[in-house]
């Protein structure tokens, strides 16, 4: 490196502005040797696939930023190597995801079928067909009626929180209380519901709608949480021009600012619906286990996919053909797929509807 | 329809600090009001205690009286919600509500408002209210298409258009034109010019070639020093407050020579 010296600067020095660079190919290519490379311990020390992948990514990520010091220079060569790190944090993050998903499709597909969609667990013969009907219904069901319960509790504490509490006490506690909420282990949820319906109705009380209580007291602080961001991010000056007009508070609440934020606020609701919609310790303790369905949330137990998961896998039965799957587990698999996919529509239709609600630019 | 506003030492409060203090003017009905002086006196300030929109602020509130038509907006019986819809305000920044196409931002204030009104009726009402603002032509085509899709100039038109649909007495203007090239400026300042007939125009201003171009009466604020109440300097006809003002203070600000 030059010495610098008096900052004086002649004109006619010239600037340049290009610089070695690798070429455009150089991470294939490096990822390629680096797989090759990775290759040989794997043929000749019996390594399995994992072993291979983890040290083709190391050789990569120390081969790409050495390469690039010496053409590059330093500055190049951190970049290459931060570049690798956020891609290899990614892969970590994706891959146990992907591992997970696979294996639920590749266990659960089999099993799935109209029959075990469309039947309930309840058989007066052992040779009877069975499905997850019953605990699809509850699960619906359950959930729907904790949405019905935490939906306008939570979008209406909100509204509070940010049009009308703007800071004060009360309004600090709440949210601070929320928060709490917010970390409540499911199980207490459980137990609150359990004693609530104990306290009311008697003894051993087992009844859908206390799943729907249960899961609302987890909802209510994410769509309160969710719901309070939304409206925050709707700016003041559309407040200021709907007073303006002579509109009051609570119409431009109605009508400004909760259509402006209507697609976060729907997004919200659906993912905190997404989130409570795997509870298994809660229900299991309050809305009980079932063979039969059930549709009436307010009389009698109701089961509902995770606890059907969880009881199945933990009673699996004798495999029909020794060394075969169990039918608990295959049930159980079955269902987890079920759920997920259950999960993922309702992401899905939380994507669609925050975009057919979001403002339009007109562009 | 306009109304004349008169205002008897205003004292207006944040908390406990003193933002303005003991202003006193007549608006003129059917004219064109300008305010100007430096950032943080106070224009704006007193602009909003005019409608009562400085109340949307916690902790906002005035001493002394405004009347209009006789009636005192600060008497405890006045409810602001009445207020603001006799008095309307466009704001600095345009603001049409991004949920609305254009034709339902003009009529925001009558269907917020929840009257009800017939399919023609409330063509009319665009109609008219869209050429008030000068924004007709351009926009006819497209009255279903989102207001957030216009130019910033057009938006400030649309809000113009917005706040004169429900028919107010006064218009209060802040700054309306702080946002806009000097083409939008020219057609707003041109509205303004139209509008006086109708209306009582009070309009803050930064740009002193506009409060002359535009003003009938124009009031200087100034602050006696940072940290001090705004106070009411000079309230004058605008051809006297920029040929001869009576104020030493004025002149300095007007010709530049200001400090």
């Amino acid at each position: 490196m030059s010495v610098t010296t008096a900052p004086t600067r002649s004109a006619s020095r010239s600037v340049s502005f290009t610089a070695a660079k690798l070429p455009r190919f150089a991470p294939a290519l490096v990822a390629a040797v680096s797989i090759a490379a990775a290759a040989l311990p794997v043929l000749f020390l019996g390594w399995g696939l994992v072993a291979w992948a983890i040290v083709a990514g190391l050789l990569h990520l120390v081969a790409l930023p050495l390469w690039a010091r010496v053409v590059e220079g330093s500055r190049g060569a951190t970049d290459r190597l931060v570049t690798g790190l956020v891609w290899a944090a990614c892969v970590i993050a994706i891959v146990p995801l992907a591992s997970l998903l696979w294996t639920v499709v590749d266990r659960g597909l089999p099993r799935i079928s109209t029959t075990f969609l469309t039947y309930s667990m309840y058989r007066t013969d052992l040779d009877q067909e069975v499905g997850i009907y019953h605990a699809l219904i509850g699960t619906l069901l359950i959930t729907l009626f904790a949405a019905i319960i935490s939906v306008p509790i939570g979008i209406m504490a909100a509204i509070y929180l940010i049009e009308y509490g703007k800071g004060n006490r009360l309004a600090r506690w709440i949210t601070f209380l929320v928060d709490v909420m917010t970390g409540i282990p499911s199980i207490v949820a459980g137990l609150f519901a359990f004693a609530l319906f104990i306290l009311i109705f008697g003894p051993s009380t087992r009844v859908g709608i206390g799943g729907s209580v249960a899961l609302s007291l987890l909802m209510i602080p994410i769509v309160v949480r969710s719901t309070e961001e939304m409206l925050r991010l709707v700016p003041d000056e559309l407040r200021e021009a709907s007073y303006a007009l002579g509109v009051p508070k609570w119409r431009t609440i109605v009508k400004v600012v909760l259509p402006t934020a209507l697609g976060g606020i729907v997004t919200g609701v659906t993912l905190a619906i997404a989130r409570v919609v795997g509870e298994t310790a809660p229900l299991l303790l309050i809305a009980g286990l079932t063979t039969r369905t059930n549709f009436n949330v307010f009389a009698d137990r109701m089961t509902t996919l995770p606890v059907l998961i969880f009881t199945q896998n933990a009673n699996p039965g004798i495999a029909e053909t020794p060394g075969g799957m169990r039918p608990g587990l295959e049930i159980a698999w079955g269902g987890a797929l079920v759920l997920i996919v259950i999960v993922m529509v309702l992401n899905l239709v939380a994507r669609i509807i925050g975009r057919v609600f979001a403002p339009k630019t007109g562009h | 329809m306009a109304k004349s506003i008169t205002v008897d030492d205003l004292d207006i409060y944040y908390g406990d600090f003193l933002a303005v203090q003991g202003v006193s003017m007549t608006v003129k009905a059917r004219s064109v009001t300008a305010f100007i002086g430096p950032s943080g006196c106070g224009k704006s300030t007193f602009l909003r205690s005019l409608n009562r929109m400085h109340e949307v602020i916690p902790g906002a509130r005035v001493e002394g009286k405004v009347m209009v038509d006789g009636q005192s907006l600060y008497d405890s019986a006045v409810d602001p919600v009445a207020v603001r819809r006799q008095i309307g305000m466009v704001f600095q920044r345009p603001n049409p509500f991004p949920t609305m196409s254009i034709y339902d931002n003009v009529l925001a204030g009558n269907r917020l408002n929840s009257k009800k009104m017939e399919k023609s009726e409330a063509d009319d009402i665009v109609e008219r209210s869209l050429k008030g603002a000068n924004l007709w032509n351009e926009v006819k085509d497209r009255l279903g298409k989102p207001g957030m899709g216009l130019s910033g100039g057009q938006q400030q038109r649309l809000c113009i258009a917005r706040a004169i649909a429900v028919e107010p007495q006064v218009l209060l203007m802040d700054e309306p034109c702080s946002a806009l090239d000097p083409i939008s400026t020219s057609a707003i300042e041109d509205l303004i010019h139209e509008l006086k007939s109708e209306y009582t125009i009070v309009i803050v201003t930064h740009n002193m070639q506009q409060a002359a171009r535009v003003s009938d009466e124009t009031g200087f604020f100034n602050l006696k020093a940072a940290g001090q109440p705004g106070h009411l300097v000079e309230f004058n006809s605008t051809q006297k407050m920029f040929a001869n003002p009576d104020n030493e203070a004025t002149e300095a600000y007007i010709s530049g020579r200001f400090g």
